[in-house]
């Protein structure tokens, strides 16, 4: 948004403007990342199984695309998580905790879901913001512990990561309504707290998808047009300035991580509520001691999409995408863990992609320029 | 009696991990650069060390000798994956804290993708016995014989022998003293010469071998020689960053605050063999959750005076002042 005040206006398409601006830079980063990734998960691939190999990878390319229902149910709770850890980076946080404040808005969610009796229509709308509440109480300690207590909300996240996975799993294997103990996995859902399917047969994707990229519209009006928004990315560039300029630091700091929690809590929600394609059961949750592995698939998500809402719409679709590829590679003997591998290996490119992507296109200028001054010389 | 020797003898294979992983921790962070990589590190390092036990369990060597060759090939492992850290945090100045979180989901997914390709299982089981029922003649020396000297591993020995030598390179030594001082100020550093980006890449290499080192101790001592990509290394290595921050960053510190938190982690874990306590009937997941509990009680005091390395976190640039 900035770029467009600092850009001194032009009549026309300029590409030599766009090519220049912090929006387009950041999206060949990421499309560099991305390749690199693709590249080693291919290389991963031959090693692991030569003939295979080509099958396999086309599968991860393309094979999303014949599901795209799929694509976008999987692609809705890491859309909800990567504008968590994405909302808390523009602030300059690392929202590590999404994973912790994913499952406990799952768990809101799935307690409103057994232990309250309310109408057809209403259910589920409650389900949705208990897990919101959820996950913001999962969200504010981290953001207490660092405003008021200067410990590093990475620590924090992490910690509160394993303390809400023990606690939920706890509370889940004492409850008799919610939890099967023979089948050691929660109950199926009553129908009336399941969220409405879009109607597109032998898949799940439901209202919340919609709502997700509702959601990501709004936070993008949010960052760009309120003074909240301003005040959060100004101390995100330069505490100590936006302090001195006199925004609450402290306030902001607590606000995001509440909002931050609010988003991965409903990123759980989403997750758990969602219709079955089976008629008269539903999604269902295993206290098995494990992290939830879409809070750490948010990051993923969020850096690629640069931690702009809309771009983190975008990142969650393609993660979903090669995350259903790898699932398909499994049908010529890839196991879908290549895919965590390839997402790995896109974070790690994409924590440097903007300088190696600068450095790229200097080399490309000065070939261009070289080229050119031999011209002039040449027609001298 | 019988209680606190069980405890202590329990406590101390779980204690050494910590120490190390933190020390580790310490020696990457006070030359610069945050590594919150080392859950993956321990990682990498526990995979090849089992790895590398695997293969050999059928050859007949003595049990505390694989031991320390796996020890040798766990810390080749660990340094040569700490130079993905390197290379990304200081030549490329990427963000630390990144990147070793990408470090961290590589490898729970590449040890369960070989695994599952090779093995058809999630990790690597091993069967050599590396328990240690006594020590000849130390074992028999009253009291403090059956607490440090049986039914342990030889990595208790080893850990503490570590801590030494660690504590005299980093006080006692010319590098000891350049690699803080990168920490504090690079800049400093610099203009007397001393080249900053070579102390962080030696940091974080150390870091690199300390955590594989310790990543197959804690295959060795808690999980009998085993691992496997679920559970991983329980989150050890970020255990170990709230150690190290607990400890300020100085070895000693970090010894005790290792010894605080394994204790905690043996009481959970050995509730149903402590009468008093199990008597009290509280549910055992609230002692699983205690270690992490506790890290936040311990940083929610000690944070405030904190005394972090001032220069950690920011890649050194020589352009910038």
């Amino acid at each position: 948004m900035q770029d467009k005040q600092t850009q001194t206006p032009k009549k026309g398409f300029d590409l030599k403007q766009l090519t220049k601006s912090r929006g387009f830079s950041a999206f060949t980063a990421a499309l560099l990342a991305i390749a690199l990734g693709l590249i080693f998960g291919f290389i991963v691939m031959i090693l692991a199984n030569p003939d295979k190999a080509i099958s396999g990878f086309r599968y991860v390319l393309v094979g999303g695309l014949g599901r795209f229902g799929d694509v976008l149910y999987f692609a809705t709770p890491i859309m909800m998580t990567g504008l968590a850890v994405g909302f808390a980076f523009r602030m300059g946080l690392f929202n590590i905790g999404a994973s912790g404040q994913y499952t406990m808005g799952m768990f809101f969610a799935l307690y409103v879901g057994f232990m309250w009796d309310l109408p057809n229509g209403i259910h589920w709308i409650v389900a949705i913001f208990a897990g919101m509440l959820g996950g913001m109480l999962w969200g504010i300690i981290p953001g207490l512990f660092k405003a008021f207590l200067n410990v590093n909300e990475v620590i924090t996240s992490i910690m509160f990561n394993y303390i809400g996975m023990y606690l939920v799993d706890m509370i889940i294997q004492g409850n008799g309504v919610i939890y099967i103990a023979s089948k050691s996995r929660t109950n199926y859902l009553p129908s009336t707290v399941q969220i409405p399917s879009l109607g597109i047969t032998g898949s799940n994707v439901n209202l919340g998808i919609i709502f997700a990229i509702i959601i990501a519209i709004a936070l993008f009006i949010v960052l760009e047009r309120t003074t909240f928004g301003y005040e959060l990315k100004a101390t995100g560039f330069n505490k100590y300035a936006a302090d001195y300029a006199g925004m609450k630091g402290k306030r902001n700091i607590v606000l995001t991580m509440v909002i931050a929690g609010g988003l991965a809590g409903m990123g759980g929600a989403f997750a758990i509520l969602a219709p079955s394609a089976i008629a008269g059961s539903s999604m269902t949750y295993e206290p098995i001691n494990i992290i939830a592995a879409n809070g750490f698939n948010g990051i993923a998500v969020a850096l690629l999409g640069s931690s702009n809402p809309i771009g983190i719409i975008f990142s969650a679709t393609f993660i979903s995408h090669i995350q259903r590829g790898g699932t398909l590679a499994n049908l010529v003997g890839y196991k879908p863990e290549i895919i965590d591998i390839v997402i790995a290996v896109i974070i790690y490119f994409s924590a440097f992609a903007m300088i190696m992507n600068a450095a790229i296109g200097r080399f490309i200028k000065a070939r261009i320029n070289k080229r050119h001054q031999k011209t002039e010389k040449e027609a001298k | 009696m019988d209680t606190i020797y069980y405890l202590i003898q329990n406590m101390l294979p779980v204690a050494i991990p910590l120490l190390l992983v933190a020390l580790g921790g310490m020696f990457s962070e006070r030359s610069g650069v945050i590594n919150i990589g080392l859950e993956g590190i321990m990682l990498f390092g526990a995979f090849f060390g089992a790895l590398f036990v695997f293969t050999i369990q059928g050859a007949g060597i003595n049990a505390q000798l694989v031991l320390l060759m796996g020890m040798v090939v766990a810390a080749l492992a660990g340094f040569v994956y700490s130079l993905l850290l390197s290379f990304a945090a200081v030549t490329m100045k990427a963000d630390q804290t990144i990147t070793g979180t990408s470090l961290n989901m590589l490898i729970p997914a590449a040890v369960l993708l070989f695994s599952k390709m090779f093995f058809n299982s999630d990790g690597i089981t091993t069967n050599m016995g590396f328990f240690i029922r006594k020590m000849p003649v130390l074992g028999d020396i009253p009291v403090l014989g059956p607490m440090f000297f049986q039914k342990t591993y030889l990595t208790v020995i080893i850990g503490f022998v570590i801590l030494i030598i660690s504590v005299i390179i980093f006080y006692k030594t010319k590098f000891g003293l350049r690699l803080r001082a990168c920490g504090e100020h690079p800049q400093a550093a610099d203009s007397v010469g001393i080249n900053v980006y070579f102390m962080r890449y030696a940091g974080v290499s150390l870091s690199g071998i300390l955590g594989g080192i310790g990543g197959f101790f804690y295959s060795v001592g808690i999980l009998d020689g085993n691992i496997n990509g679920h559970s991983g290394v329980a989150g050890f290595g970020f255990l170990a960053l709230a150690v190290m921050i607990f400890g300020q960053w100085k070895p000693i510190r970090i010894m005790f605050a290792a010894l605080f938190f394994a204790f905690l982690r043996t009481l959970a874990y050995s509730i149903a063999l402590i009468p008093f306590l199990n008597d009290l009937g509280i549910n055992q997941t609230y002692y699983k959750m205690l270690p992490y509990v506790a890290t936040m009680v311990v940083l929610a005091f000690t944070s405030k005076k904190s005394r972090a390395p001032k220069a950690e976190g920011i890649p050194y640039d020589k352009a910038k002042r």
